[in-house]
């Protein structure tokens, strides 16, 4: 197992991330997208702090873990966001709340 | 490298992780992708092991499985009918957004692969160390303390903010 081997595994999951984010019709799919390109990004930070800075500097994983902080507060927001558009507007299709188009 | 039991569990993690992703990404119900996401970040957890990560696996399965897939799924019972559990998908959008994100991947391996400094960086097979005991003192004493604490009051904004924009409308 080397470093390349983790990189590719992130860099897959970003991608797969970013084409949830461009692709799905729900709120909830794109959050879930978001997830994923976080996770990947959590894994490149632990491998880097892994393999390339000396073995017992671990600042790699404590960034990874203020990234699970923000991920957490991430997702009780955008729920709480997701819950008041679907008391709105009845729908939680992205493209249905287009109020402030002109 | 020798195929030993271990490289055969890393490739089995791998493989688990990336072919749930796919089912996050591809499935049409909302329910099924919420648990190919539980099945991705429990994959995350097992590489987390793999570079001797101990205490983030053990928060990786505690916060996202046990709290945010919750969460999720919550949201999903509260904002989607019977209907709307199948999600919609346009074809124009999905070669749009499958060319970007495929263009974006060849972008990555091709950097990844072409970078000298990343090569022959293996599994060196140090002793396994604990992590909790360091990542404790760091927080808490040395240099993390500081981002803690914002780190902190942004859980205590975000909770905040959260229950204020969720809450039902009082009118007068």
């Amino acid at each position: 197992m080397s470093l390349q081997h983790y990189l590719v595994i992130s860099a897959i999951l970003f991608s797969l991330g970013i084409f949830a984010v461009l692709t799905r019709k729900n709120a909830i799919s794109i959050l879930m997208g978001i997830e994923l390109i976080l996770n990947s990004c959590n894994l490149n930070f632990v491998a880097f702090s892994r393999f390339v800075t000396p073995p017992e500097n671990i600042d790699g994983q404590i960034i990874a873990i203020f990234g699970i902080v923000l991920a957490a507060a991430e997702a009780a927001v955008f729920l709480a966001i997701i819950l008041a558009i679907y008391r709105e507007f009845g729908s939680i299709r992205p493209d249905e709340v287009d109020t402030l188009k002109g | 490298m020798e195929f030993t039991l271990k490289t055969f569990i890393f490739y089995g993690f791998a493989l688990l992780t990336i072919a749930s992703a796919l089912a996050v990404v591809t499935v049409r119900n909302i329910v099924h992708a919420a648990f190919a996401l539980m099945v991705t970040l429990f994959g995350v957890a097992g590489l987390y092991v793999f570079l001797q990560a101990d205490f983030l696996a053990a928060t990786q399965v505690i916060v996202y499985v046990g709290g945010i897939l919750v969460l999720i799924l919550f949201g999903v019972m509260m904002t989607s009918g019977r209907l709307e559990m199948r999600i919609h998908i346009e074809r124009g959008q999905l070669l749009l957004g499958g060319g970007i994100s495929l263009a974006l991947l060849m972008l990555l391996l091709t950097v990844i692969a072409n970078t000298p400094k990343w090569e022959n960086l293996t599994d060196d097979g140090t002793a396994f160390a604990p992590t909790t005991e360091r990542i404790g003192v760091l927080i808490l004493k040395e240099h993390f303390l500081l981002p803690f604490e914002v780190a902190s009051v942004l859980l205590l904004v975000a909770l905040i903010g959260a229950a204020l924009i969720s809450r039902k409308e009082v009118r007068e």
